[in-house]
């Protein structure tokens, strides 16, 4: 067996900069180049190295460089900030002081990354080289432990143990449905067939999640590694990652690492000489959410249009192309090498009841600190928003957070102490789902925000089941006329039917849980729902048809353009140059606020 | 025989469809594969004309209707040419809560091009998309392929007045 080769020599001091998609996409990657110029022209490049690393987590503070051994953290480092960093790290590398992590303008810095609130209650198992290594280098992964587990596995390790001991560490699907890896693994181990699959979901396509594309960005090779263990386990010799089209970056480092780890005996035929053989090729999405549904992937790798069908039989009986399918979501799997080189106990130490380990989450909004956070099993939603999230964004307060996308549900802030795990949140109505944790404050309409999931859940039906295709576009006319101040008595009712009508009977959980936006607002948020009813009255002044309109005195430039554009002539000059909105004549139309190109036209 | 009145697609020029040839043979044992092909054609054409879904349906022996039923299912494929600059406005939930709905207004307002088309000089296309993964920066609109973040309704008109004095040059 031959181990992979540790040796390569790190350099001494190390300057990361995230090259993730949010900072490469604020500029990350120049202030890379800025450093590695400046090294090179100092001739240093032997002993001070710029690693360009997956995601930090922290998107909204970037471009984020961390630097040295202590991982000394800066945030939004511009060209100027990085001029400023190369001179301390060619220098007495002593931290810049202006330039640290500060909670508020005039606070205390706070120097290390590690000690930012935003990172003080996470615990990164998942997430554990993200922001380390770089995701492009099979050494850097090498170096920081990649493959060891693979190695050991298949040394000393039969498949049964391989299956006992993630069956042991409580370890369930990431990838919405929460069910035990073990034992699917089992059963595609009993599955009979000469050829068995072991494919990667990573379709990733509820809105405002990016999990998946941080680990894929950040450590490519754990979940390759992961991969390679679950196929050993279950017997697979060929397997696909299934990738969203819109995550181009994730598939350039998935390609290469692929690339890489054929040629070096990790993946392919033979591993490490162990007489395993597996080998994986990509298929990227083409743009259905659908598809992230085990048997609508396995229809569209197969070339068909990406539609579900009913299952028994489960893809570990008969999938792809007929033959045993095992598909695993890519957090999942890149927990895998962790438990297999730490143990079932260790990861079963974490979290909570029926809910082991940690699960990375998607948390935006309208909080403070919005990114990517792993955390163990079982913090309180309330944790999560204040102490991890550092409340909210704007002086209004959080009313409610929106966890597990499409699927999942809202609950107000009165339940915000409940425990992040499977069971609690299905006991309030919500799901841990794929991991999006979205936080509103007041100026989020529940009503408007509920019919946002149900059009994207409507738009994305594949069409195929009855109740999904035309129970969901029944729910979205109902909840739409509500919100544009048409609403009527007893749509609430109708609505709460229909809910519950097409959770019950669609073919699969698209339409399965479509719904549940709609019945968790209308369960918490009843009187809001009530009010745009009764009171044609949107308390959020989210929705344009039960707002009224004005113009700010100080932004307005007396252009015009709202006068000519109203359809009804209730905009006038009454002084010179200065518009107001008669609300008498107003019939909310919105063409006034569309179409002024000063944003001098509000809501109130 | 009278002559075919239907104008509705009118294809100016004749597309090459030579340029598929080395699509086709690389996929052509993979009977899977029809996604992928159809991803490289609509990257050499820049969507997907109907003569490239006959090709393809021809050379790989698949029936037409189903080359064009999946070419509709996936909201990637295009079987209309595209604008020059396609502006991708995300409707992610992130960048929803963010403002993204504001922000959509502004654009499509500016450049005269509402949400899902394309305009009629060819110039922009402004769709939208679920959620690109930066929602630490929402809004997030992205411009061909670069990302710009926590995009505000000025911001947006900034962003469109540039491309289209870029267009007008
Ligand atoms: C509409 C729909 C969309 C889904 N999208 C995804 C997805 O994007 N990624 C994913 O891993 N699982 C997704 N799933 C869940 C998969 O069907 C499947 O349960 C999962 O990939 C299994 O992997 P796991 O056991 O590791 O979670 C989706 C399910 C449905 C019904
Ligand atoms: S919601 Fe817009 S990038 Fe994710």
């Amino acid at each position: 067996m031959i181990a992979p080769d540790t040796s390569t020599p790190r350099a001494a001091y190390e300057v990361r900069v995230c090259a993730g998609s949010a900072c490469v996409a604020n500029g990350s990657l120049q202030i890379a180049q800025r450093f590695e110029e400046a090294i090179a022209r100092n001739g240093l490049a032997g002993s001070v190295r710029v690693i360009k690393t997956g995601c930090h987590g922290l998107c909204a503070r970037g471009p984020v460089v961390v630097v040295g051994p202590d991982g000394v953290f800066y945030p939004a480092v511009d060209l100027d900030a990085a001029d400023r960093i190369i001179v301390s790290v060619l220098g007495d590398r002593e931290p810049v002081e202006p330039l640290l992590f500060r909670e508020s303008p005039g606070a205390d810095s706070i120097a290390r990354y590690a000690d930012v609130p935003f990172n003080a209650r996470q615990q990164r198992i998942v997430l554990r080289n993200c922001g380390v290594i770089d995701p492009e280098s099979l050494d850097s992964a090498f170096a920081a432990g990649d493959y060891v587990a693979l190695s050991t596995a298949l040394a000393t390790m039969t498949p049964e143990q391989v299956i006992e001991m993630v069956r042991d560490s409580g370890l369930r699907g990431r990838g919405g449905a929460g069910f035990s890896t073990g034992m699917k693994w089992q059963l595609a181990r009993a599955a009979e067939g000469d050829l068995k699959y072991l494919c990667c979901n990573a379709d990733e396509g509820d809105p405002g999640a990016f999990m998946d594309r941080a680990v894929l960005e950040g450590d490519p090779h754990a979940v390759l590694e992961g991969m390679a263990l679950a196929a050993y386990a279950i017997g697979a010799s060929e397997g696909y990652v299934y990738v969203r089209a819109e995550y181009p970056l994730a598939v350039k480092r998935l390609r290469k690492a692929i690339a890489d780890a054929e040629a070096r005996g990790l993946l392919g035929k033979d591993i490490m000489g162990s007489g395993f053989s597996y080998s994986v090729s990509i298929r990227e999405g083409a743009g259905a959410f659908v598809c992230g549904e085990e048997t609508a992937l396995i229809a569209s790798v197969e070339g068909r249009r990406g539609m579900p069908r009913p299952r028994p039989p489960f893809p570990t009986t008969s999938g792809l192309w007929n033959r045993p399918t095992c598909i695993n979501n890519v957090e999942t799997l890149a927990n895998i090498p962790w438990i297999v080189a730490n143990g079932a106990e260790a990861y079963a130490a974490i979290g909570t009841g029926n809910s082991k380990g940690t699960k990375v989450f998607a948390l935006t909004g309208h909080v403070h600190y919005t990114g990517l956070v792993e955390v163990p099993m079982g913090l309180t939603v309330r944790e999560m928003v204040h102490e991890i999230g550092g409340g909210s964004s704007s002086e209004r307060p959080i009313k409610a957070v929106q966890i597990g996308g499409p699927s999942g549900g809202c609950l107000p802030a009165s339940l915000f102490d409940t425990h992040i795990d499977y069971d609690a949140l299905a006991s309030v109505g919500a799901v841990v789902g794929s991991g999006g944790l979205v936080a509103v404050d007041k100026s989020t309409c529940m009503v408007e925000f509920a019919r946002y999931f149900l059009a994207f859940t409507q738009d994305e039906s594949c069409g195929k089941c009855v109740p999904c295709r035309i129970g969901t576009k029944r729910m979205l006319e109902i909840v739409t006329r509500i919100t544009e101040g048409h609403g009527q008595p007893g749509d609430i009712e109708t609505l709460e039917r229909l809910g519950n009508l097409v959770r019950s009977t669609s073919l699969c959980a698209l339409g399965g849980t479509a719904a549940n936006p709609v019945l968790t607002t209308l369960k918490y948020f009843r009187e809001e729902y009530e009010e745009h009813i009764s009171e044609k009255k949107c308390r959020a002044h989210a929705c344009g048809a039960l707002s009224t309109y004005a113009v700010i005195p100080e932004k307005c430039k007396g252009c015009g353009v709202c006068k000519k554009n109203c359809p009804v002539n209730a905009i006038s000059s009454v002084i010179k140059e200065q518009y107001t909105i008669d609300p008498d004549t107003c019939v909310k139309c919105g063409i006034c606020e569309a179409k002024c190109p000063f944003d001098a036209i509000i809501r109130v | 025989m009278t002559q075919n009145a239907c104008n509705c697609a009118p294809e100016a020029k004749r597309v090459d469809l030579s340029l598929l040839e080395p699509v086709l043979a690389q996929y052509a044992e993979d009977d899977g594969a029809l996604i992928p092909v159809l991803q490289h054609a609509q990257g050499l054409y820049g969507y997907l004309p109907l003569d490239v879904l006959r090709e393809i349906a021809e050379k790989r022996s698949t029936p037409f209707s189903e080359v064009y039923g999946v070419a509709t299912f996936y909201t990637q494929f295009h079987l209309m040419p595209r604008g020059k600059t396609v502006v991708r406005i995300c409707q992610g939930t992130a960048c929803h809560v963010a403002g993204a709905p504001a922000v959509t207004r502004a654009i499509t307002d500016e450049l005269d091009v509402s949400l899902g088309e394309t305009s009629a000089d060819l110039n922009f296309t402004v769709e939208a998309v679920a959620c690109v993964g930066c929602c630490g920066l929402a809004p997030v609109v992205v411009i061909d392929e670069k990302v710009h973040g926590q995009v505000d309704a000025g911001g947006a008109r900034k962003l469109a007045r540039v491309l289209r004095a870029e267009a007008s040059r």
